[in-house]
């Protein structure tokens, strides 16, 4: 008997350009005017989210975006592919830049006990920033199991069947639900959306909250000292013979 | 939907009257997700393979399906036949990404909905909708547009194809040239004349299925450009159709082609939209790259004009194609605007992708880079669904008609 969970799917608003530049403050880098758009792995997250919708397996998806108003578009792409509804929360501004996984936890761990969700799924790690602790912190405030890595996912009754993707090769688990799994590049292949779903869309709700209104704290326990760009790329030597390069291996200190 | 209407008529209130810029720079939301859709697939399943396409002259079977299954093969027709139910607009804007990425991917689309189910969406019968079209819309099956002849092009209305009636059947005699999408077709829609002494008043349009006995393929053209897609002549020998395969009444095909390529321009000019933006980022980006006499060659006045004129160029025709779609969704007279997009946007294609090669110096005139499939391409654009020349017959002659003379 398949269990009628309803899942939350978080959408990370992440920006995408090959070009980054520190800024000149070295407190950052410059996001302004950089093209946003949704995580990679998120797209994976919200596409798993889709097909157990599609396979009756759950009874609705919510994507959820934390951030400024033009995260909203992610929250659209993610209803263009099937998501039912959307919750933008809404930070800006100063908050928005001392936003990281701890917050964004946070506030999923208190959306998630206000829709009660039995299932969360994002990626695996936004791209911009390569934390990769959103889902395991989100996990460890609710106390709920996590499936992180995920390359498979089945349900199974009340429980979930996972493939997770780790050094060592394959890991075969079971957990509970509720739980929170995080999606690997091998999870599926996103979809397109199709034109039809992209015009169904418009119709979709996408409700806007505060940090506030779910009563988390903002406040970064992190100070960023300094960013800077990596040391320039110096130009190669050449060697005449493999003794030689051995030698100056050692000299550099690398062997 | 209130925001789509809102943005729609401050869009067309800004080119019937005076208002700023700023609000045409935000198309509605909709659109704005199904550009991005269609650039990401473009960007992600097109521009890798188009080199390849071209240079083996492969027909996109797989993408064009997966078009399909997006509802890009038949954008503006109703769900209920199984399309996609969207405006031109949009359809412009799907056709110009679709075409940076590959441009015979994008002729292959542009055929399918403009050219031949276009004209079937307007003038066919409830049935015919039903048979002609509901097919056509995955990408498993797409149509063609069979008018010109060896002995005529610009000169439609000398059609020499003959149909006669015979009982209960037409039979089709004569040979169509130069037929976009030809040997990977489903359907044809051939005119053909049913009373000579009428003129172009006594040609009558035609459903015909392919295969069918009657109906054969010339050998595939081996084309400057837009190789990926096949270009034939469609011989008719004795074909023979049921009475019900008339498109229209009996002596309106000439009528019907010339509405149906009022549409098909405003495709081929996003379509061209297409080659001249791919020509424009690939010099950019280039002329970030690429160092001479010491710095970036994009700090060089001479390459910064070339790159300015064509975003001028590029962005003067797409604005004139939003509009000649605006104007047809909102069923307002467009004859005139479709022809000065489709004038603009071919004149751009073959300008930035000529300059495109120069910015690019010799690595322009080798198949590494995409500047020679992008020239190669363009200058299709310039010939086909009607003349740059005839373009400008039509536009002449509405201005004519405007200023009374």
């Amino acid at each position: 008997k398949c269990p009628r969970v309803s899942p939350v799917v978080t959408l990370c608003y992440c920006f995408v350009s090959p070009q980054i530049r520190v800024k000149p403050d070295n407190t950052g880098v410059v996001t302004d005017g950089v093209k946003h758009s949704m995580n990679p792995f998120c797209e994976i997250a919200v596409e798993e989210a889709v097909k157990l919708k599609e396979k009756k397996l759950i009874k609705e998806v919510v994507a959820v975006s934390c951030g400024p108003q033009q995260s909203q578009e992610t929250i659209r792409t993610a209803l263009a592919m099937g998501a039912d509804r959307g919750i933008h929360v809404d930070v800006s501004g100063k908050d928005y830049e001392n936003l990281g996984p701890l917050q964004v936890s946070k506030i999923l761990a208190a959306l998630a006990k206000q829709e009660d969700a039995q299932l969360i799924l994002l990626g695996k790690q936004a791209i911009d920033d390569d934390c990769n602790q959103t889902g395991q912190m989100t996990a460890a405030l609710l106390d709920w199991p996590q499936g992180t890595f995920a390359s498979e996912v089945s349900l199974e009754g009340d429980k979930i069947n996972l493939v997770r993707e780790i050094d060592g090769g394959l890991e075969h688990i079971k957990i509970n639900t509720p739980a929170v799994i995080t999606a690997d590049l091998r999870l599926n292949t996103p979809r397109y959306a199709t034109l039809p779903n992209i015009m169904k869309a418009k119709k979709k709700k996408i409700a806007t909250v505060k940090p506030a209104d779910l009563g988390v704290d903002l406040t970064s326990r992190l100070e960023v000292l300094k960013v800077e760009e990596p040391p320039q790329r110096e130009a190669g030597m050449k060697v005449e013979t493999v003794e030689d390069l051995v030698v100056k291996l050692k000299e550099a200190g690398r062997v | 939907m209130a925001a789509l209407f809102k943005a729609r008529r401050a869009l067309s209130s800004f080119f019937t009257g005076c208002r700023s810029l700023s609000q045409l720079a935000e198309l509605p939301e909709t659109h704005q997700i199904l550009r991005q859709t269609c650039r990401d697939y473009a960007d992600r399943e097109l521009s890798p393979i188009a080199a390849r396409l071209d240079k083996e002259h492969v027909y996109p079977a797989k993408q064009i399906q997966e078009l399909g299954a997006m509802g890009v093969m038949a954008m503006e027709v109703p769900e209920e036949l199984g399309g996609a139910g969207m405006d031109y607009l949009a359809y412009s804007l799907a056709m110009e990404e679709i075409s940076r990425g590959c441009a015979s991917t994008g002729v292959v689309v542009s055929v399918n909905n403009s050219l031949y189910i276009g004209p079937i969406l307007k003038f066919g019968t409830e049935e015919q909708k039903k048979q002609w079209i509901q097919p056509f819309t995955t990408g498993e099956k797409v149509g063609c547009f069979a008018l010109s002849e060896p002995g005529n092009g610009s000169d439609a209305g000398a059609a020499s194809t003959i149909a006669h009636q015979e009982g209960d059947e037409w039979v089709l005699n004569g040979t169509k040239a130069w037929i976009t999408n030809s040997w990977d077709a489903s359907a044809a829609i051939v005119f053909a004349t049913t009373d000579k002494t009428l003129k172009h008043k006594g040609i009558s349009a035609f459903l015909i299925p392919m295969p069918h006995p009657g109906l054969s393929l010339g050998k595939k053209e081996d084309k400057l450009g837009i190789r990926a897609s096949s270009t034939a002549n469609i011989i008719l020998e004795d074909c023979r159709i049921p009475l019900g395969y008339m498109l229209g009444p009996r002596g309106s095909g000439f009528k019907i082609a010339m509405q149906t390529l009022d549409s098909g321009r405003i495709g081929i000019a996003a379509q061209a939209l297409g080659i001249a933006q791919a020509s424009l980022e690939c010099a950019a980006d280039y002329a970030h790259k690429r160092t001479a006499f010491g710095a970036p060659i994009g700090k060089l006045q001479a390459i910064q004009f070339k790159l300015a004129d064509m975003a001028v160029a590029i962005e003067g025709a797409r604005l004139l194609t939003w509009k000649a779609a605006l104007l047809r969704d909102s069923k307002k007279a467009f004859t005139k605007e479709a022809a000065m997009a489709k004038l603009a946007a071919s004149e751009a294609a073959t300008f930035c992708s000529h300059q495109a090669i120069q910015v690019l110096g010799g690595m322009g005139y080798v198949t590494d880079m995409p500047a020679e499939r992008h020239y190669r391409d363009a200058r299709i654009t310039e010939i086909y669904e009607g003349t740059s020349e005839i373009q400008r017959l039509v536009i002449a002659g509405q201005l004519l008609k405007e200023y009374q003379l």
